[in-house]
């Protein structure tokens, strides 16, 4: 169904692939290979299936599991929360009663929904994948084409195995360079959002190039293309190579034997034409980044860690400025005040950005045999998944985090959105690897910084940030 | 799904950039399973003050402004989750027209699945429209989809750009699943066309 022979983008040949229908003004049907579902964004999808009588099309196609609302602590005795519990029960239910495949909150293969799903297999080279969050981006590092929905496209796909769809602007994002050691994919991510701001992907799909992107492993990958949502991009994507297939082989829901093989043939299809246009071409040197922390309410808030916090009053815009302004007050900051001076209350290391094994392994190297602040009001470690808690234990990591004072928890989204009890109260300031710093995003009143798992864990141990280049 | 034709009312403006879905709806919200009754809970925390009563500098609290239908904020409104409890929110409380220079993609396209219209307008035209909106109850907007034009308050307009597909479905209040569900033979001709990937 190729609707060109002209040089063609990894995203166009994607889109194209999955035209079930085109109408004269370029609105498409899209057909989905797969679709994630969680507890928090389905339940009104259901919902609507039961009021109107329809199946879910394709449950073999659908995958659900628990991640958002559940305590990252004993969970032997059931969901502690009452509305909780019973999003959870409404989850299962539905599973249940639709057909659908779910991992509960006691499976080893419970986590993170964008986690699970690359390490399942069920994420593959060349498919759409869509799921009713907005990290679904994330599964863009396999070269899949991935992007968040509403509630509504979620009922939309699970009648249907479709999307309405229009195709969206090509951009590049071409990071080459080396990374200095201790910067990450998160440090080049935040960079580009800076760069870009928050609107800069609207209405695009970003595909990442490049030698330092090429350097990254697919954990990195997956921390890039999770937040290019944060760029205002629904789509991110790399190109698989080598170190795509490797990670997805023998993965329990990736394709084995001769599928495989032909899987293969495909996927090595699957770049970026020569000559294929771009509408927008954004262009970062990896060579001289810094390690990058944010200062304000906004992911596009971010300065290097070397850095003072900025002045809102050199920003002409009236409202640009005093909405600056209002996130440095809500901040409890003042301009001028060296990043490395902010003193630290709570470091929390998780999430679908960087709750991976690569993330604790990182984190866990620089706290080995070290003790976290006194000055800290806790240091908590969130696993993705069962499976990365499992691998973590079985490497001994549990056993630095908990002699470094951090807490080991259960997986789950935990204080990323803070819809379980893991919250900062009013005022508490954190370190954290997650992806959004928006106001009250982590508790009501708390204060993120969005920082890389290397930079977490070195705050963890001075109670302040500090430049990860400048450690032993 | 109710149609969206014509609006008439007085707007109300928040002017403040890059307005997320966390701010629209905090997350504490999002344990329903439900879409209904979450109006109260729309900008939860810049409407309460910590005791639960009501913050009177927020603008959705100003007497002229409490029951605005039309809400004109800064840029890029709607970024952040893909939380469609935000235009659920939005619409409890009464608003079925935003206004801004950009949205988000995932908050845009929810809005039309909830009879919401968003209006991307130039950052001049947005200027004009918050002094429009500025004049509290002295000022109404009225928003005519079918001509793709809002009217202000002296009779002025600002023209506006729409997917002429998402019109007819808004005008008309269709329903997205029933329209591809009549598109079914094309959709089993395509999984036949599948089934030879033996991965897929």
């Amino acid at each position: 169904m190729t609707a060109t022979s002209a040089p063609r983008t990894l995203y166009d040949k994607i889109f194209d692939d999955h035209i079930i229908d085109q109408q004269e003004d370029g609105t498409c049907l899209l057909y989905i290979d797969r679709h994630l579902v969680h507890e928090v964004t389905s339940p009104q999808a259901f919902e609507g299936l039961r009021m109107t009588g329809r199946k879910v099309h394709a449950p073999e196609k659908t995958l659900a599991v628990v991640d958002h609302n559940i305590q990252t602590t004993d969970r032997s005795k059931g969901i502690v929360e009452e509305e909780s519990r019973i999003q959870v029960e409404a989850l299962a239910r539905n599973a249940k009663e639709f057909g659908v495949e779910y991992f509960d909150e006691l499976d080893i293969r419970q986590g993170i929904v964008h986690i699970i799903g690359p390490e399942q297999g069920f994420t593959l080279p060349g498919t759409t994948i869509v799921c009713g969050d907005s990290h679904t981006s994330t599964h863009g590092a396999f070269g899949a084409l991935a992007h968040g929905i509403g509630t509504s496209e979620v009922e939309h796909v699970l009648a249907t195995q479709t999307l309405i769809q229009k195709k969206a602007k090509n951009m590049l994002v071409q990071v080459d360079g080396t990374l200095s050691p201790g910067v990450t994919a998160k440090d080049i991510t935040l960079a580009i959002i800076g760069e870009i701001g928050t609107a800069g992907g609207t209405g695009s799909v970003i595909e990442y190039a490049g030698e330092a992107i090429r350097a990254l492993s697919m954990e990195g990958r997956m921390t890039l293309c999770n937040m290019s949502i944060e760029g205002g991009a629904r789509a991110g994507m790399v190109a698989p190579d080598e170190k795509a297939f490797a990670y997805l082989k023998g993965k329990p829901k990736a394709p084995h034997g001769a599928a495989w093989d032909e899987a293969m043939r495909y996927w090595e299809t699957l770049r970026s034409d020569e000559g294929a246009h771009f509408d927008r071409i954004v262009r970062l040197d990896a060579n001289n980044l810094p390690p990058i922390v944010s200062w304000g309410t906004s992911p596009e808030d971010v300065i290097s860690v070397a850095g003072s916090v900025p002045d809102p009053a050199l920003i002409e815009d009236e409202t640009k400025r005093t909405s600056k302004q209002r996130a440095l007050d809500y901040m409890g900051l003042t301009a001028g005040t060296r990043m490395t001076d902010i003193p630290l209350d709570v470091v929390w290391i998780g999430s679908c950005t960087n709750g991976r094994i690569e993330d604790l392994r990182a984190a866990a190297k620089i706290v080995e045999g070290k003790r976290i602040a006194t000055s800290l009001d806790y240091a908590m470690i969130v696993p993705g998944s069962g499976l990365v808690k499992q691998q973590a234990e079985a490497e001994g990591l549990d056993k630095i985090f908990l002699a470094a004072g951090f807490e080991w928890r259960e997986p789950g989204c935990s204080m990323c959105l803070a819809m379980n009890p893991d919250q900062l109260k009013p005022g508490q300031r954190a370190a954290s690897t997650s992806n959004r710093n928006f106001e009250g995003r982590q508790g009501f009143k708390g204060r993120t910084h969005l920082v890389s798992p290397q930079m977490a864990a070195a705050a963890a141990l001075a109670g302040r940030f500090v430049d990860v280049r400048t450690l032993g | 799904m109710q149609p969206f034709t014509t609006l008439t009312s007085t707007p109300a403006p928040l002017k403040v950039i890059n307005v997320d879905t966390d701010m629209i709806i905090p997350k504490q919200f999002l344990k329903t399973i439900k879409r209904t009754g979450l109006g109260t809970a729309l900008f939860a925390e810049m409407r309460y003050k910590e005791d639960g009563s009501e913050n009177a500098d927020f603008v959705l609290n100003q007497p002229a402004y409490r029951k605005s239908e039309i809400l004109v904020a800064g840029d890029n409104f709607g970024c952040g989750s893909s939380r469609e409890h935000a235009p659920w929110a939005l619409l409890d409380f009464g608003i079925r027209c935003v206004i801004s220079t950009s949205f988000a993609d995932i908050f845009y396209n929810n809005c039309f699945k909830n009879g919401i219209l968003p209006i991307v307008v130039s950052s001049e035209d947005l200027e004009k429209l918050f002094d429009d909106a500025d004049r509290g109850s002295n000022a109404t907007l009225t928003v005519d989809l079918e001509k793709q034009q809002i009217t202000g308050p002296d009779g002025g307009t600002v023209t506006f750009n729409i997917d002429p597909f998402r019109k007819h479905c808004l005008m008309n209040g269709l329903d997205d699943i029933g329209l591809t569900l009549e598109k079914k033979t094309k959709i089993e001709a395509y999984e036949d066309k599948l089934k030879q990937r033996a991965w897929a």
